[in-house]
């Protein structure tokens, strides 16, 4: 991986680019470099094959979507994005995954390098044992050097991107765990965004959360992708269908049909997608 | 009875029994009590025991080095002293250690070598004390006098902590001894309190970059720092009252001094050593009241770590 300086978070966030692609994806300019592509992925759980040569683009600040029935392999490919999978001895992946063309498979991939680039959010809110000022602070800490003030800066405007300042500005010293459980997947929002990734992956956010605070966190996909390639794995059809750009169908670890979300739900191309999407199985 | 015989398909009926319930909520209550009684009974006894003694010396028992059986006159400094040291150098060695090897066993360790040493701990958590105290008597003594003792003697020699003829008994060697005694004890609570972590946790913290040990460090011993404070109590606990190790390296002998090289004595050695040939009821009496004191150390023990967990618990919010 590229040792490049992270950017300073103190900079405020660039000015986003003009969309390398269109801002209808419909017609998406298929020519601008994904940010993301995986080439025949292939991944194991011991000698259990749960992936099956994935091919897949993710298109730079857009969201794409990932749906498919239970046991699907949806969360498992999104795992391999940020490695997360390697914690666990009988994990194996193969085949390419270019994040920005260079693999991120590879042996020399720094790890910590790749993790504050691609950051992910779980499905249950993982606040740490700390209060809310400390869980932002920690990925801060971890890969910058920064001046008290300048932390304090970086907490509030990470709190701030993530919908979460208001909410809780008063309350920083209180533990993070003492949140609602949308205010906390906010805050492990805030606390991935902090350390100025450039991929969010987002495994089922809101599965764990009421409908009011998951409108809360739509929303704030929505602002969040004028800065992030957002990859979101979710069960919720409509969900799918409000927030993202691209939708990619799994089934029994296959990609069986990914394209521009308004056609994956209107006029699916293949059988299978369409059965799903209108909820006759899964 | 027309009714019966108009529902002749229905089964016979159990008759409620209205006595179920209280009559087990008295025997679990009964159980429960039977705890705190055995606490009073043991207080009350002790108290009673050491009444001479108490009579005698006053509060001035706790500070008073003097030990002489031939002039009746007693005080429990030398051991009170003793078991304090022993066990301040037990744990000093052992909760860092313990942490470090049930990290490993949990975080590191691949399943090849984390479920044999992991077995080892657990045998080693179970051998009784005596065996410790004979080993630590046969080997671990001319060992320290070989060479642990006088190498810091060499070192360290201009601290009074390290002076003295290195005699292989002592202080030092007895804490040494408790730290090798408590270490699997702590290790394998510590390890079955990591396990607990739940891995969405520590995905959590490896997926925002940190290393094994930031994750271990920031997020995984501070999701389990009342379970880790638990698996120390338990050894301090243990190390506290520990006697028969103790005895047989301590060296047993009521002096104050200042090296941890001299032969000092705990309570629980004290005792073990000297009820047999206590023969005036003085001497007896005095021995109660160790006892007394030992059972309020730990009694006081336990109370102030459970302070500590609840300011530990309400100051887990702010940033440490």
């Amino acid at each position: 991986m590229n040792a490049t300086s992270p950017k300073s978070p103190l900079s405020p966030p660039p000015a986003a680019p003009r969309p390398r692609v269109a801002d209808r994806p419909d017609d998406a300019d298929t020519s601008a470099p994904p940010k993301i592509s995986v080439r025949g992925l292939d991944f194991f759980y011991g000698k259990q094959q749960a992936l099956f040569g994935n091919d897949l683009d993710i298109a730079e600040r857009r969201v794409t979507a990932v749906i498919g029935p239970s046991g699907c392999g949806k969360s498992t490919h999104l795992r391999v994005y940020n490695r997360i999978y390697q914690l666990y001895r009988d994990q194996r992946a193969q085949g390419e995954v270019l994040l920005d063309g260079e693999n991120l498979l590879s042996p020399t991939t720094d790890l910590i390098e790749l993790r504050r680039k691609v950051g992910m959010i779980f499905q249950k809110p993982t606040p740490f044992p700390m209060s809310v000022y400390e869980n932002v602070a920690y990925g801060l800490k971890l890969h910058y050097r920064l001046s008290k003030g300048e932390l304090a800066e970086a907490v509030e405007r990470a709190l701030r991107s993530a919908a979460l300042w208001g909410e809780v500005k008063d309350a920083l010293d209180r533990p993070g765990t003492a949140l609602s459980g949308g205010q906390q997947q906010r805050l492990c929002i805030a606390r991935a965004i902090a350390v100025r990734p450039e991929v969010l992956l987002m495994d089922e956010p809101t599965s764990a959360i009421d409908p009011v605070a998951t409108a809360k966190i739509e929303d704030l996909i929505e602002e969040l992708k004028r800065e992030f390639t957002i990859v979101i794995v979710t069960h919720n059809m409509q969900q799918a269908a409000r927030i993202s750009d691209y939708t990619v169908f799994f089934f029994e670890g296959r990609i069986v049909e990914f394209g521009a979300t308004r056609q994956i739900f209107t006029k699916p191309v293949h059988r299978q997608t369409e059965d799903y999407i209108t909820g006759r199985f899964g | 009875m027309t009714t019966r015989h108009a529902h002749a398909a229905e089964p016979d009926r159990r008759r409620p029994r209205p006595w179920g319930d209280p009559l087990f909520r008295g025997l679990t209550a009964a159980a429960a009590v039977l705890f705190l009684a055995l606490a009073a009974a043991i207080l009350l006894e002790l108290v009673n025991g050491s009444t001479l003694s108490l009579a005698k010396f006053g509060p001035s028992f706790l500070w008073s080095s003097a030990w002489n059986p031939v002039t009746g006159d007693f005080g429990a400094l030398s051991s009170i002293a003793g078991t304090l040291i022993t066990t301040a150098i037990a744990m000093a060695l052992a909760v860092p250690m313990s942490l470090v090897i049930a990290l490993f066993l949990v975080e590191l360790a691949p399943p090849a070598v984390s479920k044999p040493v992991g077995a080892a701990i657990e045998l080693l958590a179970a051998v009784p004390s005596i065996i410790y105290g004979m080993w630590g008597l046969f080997v671990f003594v001319p060992f320290m006098s070989d060479h642990v003792q006088p190498f810091l003697s060499a070192h360290l020699g201009f601290l009074p902590l390290f002076k003295g003829p290195p005699m292989g008994i002592g202080l030092l060697t007895a804490g040494i001894i408790l730290a090798l005694m408590i270490l699997p004890f702590i290790t394998s609570v510590m390890r079955d309190v990591l396990r607990m972590v739940p891995p969405v946790v520590k995905e959590a913290g490896y997926g925002m970059g940190s290393t094994v040990w930031e994750v271990a460090r920031k997020v995984t011993v501070r999701y389990g720092v009342r379970g880790m404070v638990g698996a120390c109590l338990l050894g301090l606990g243990r190390a506290v009252g520990e006697t028969m190790a103790v005895t047989f390296v301590i060296g047993n002998n009521h002096r104050v001094g200042t090296s941890l090289f001299d032969a000092g004595n705990s309570i629980a050695s004290a005792l073990a050593n000297e009820f047999a040939e206590a023969a005036d009821p003085l001497y007896l009496s005095a021995l109660v009241e160790l006892g007394l004191v030992l059972f309020l150390m730990t009694f006081a023990i336990q109370g102030l770590t459970h302070v500590w967990i609840r300011h530990l618990e309400r100051s887990a919010g702010r940033g440490l």
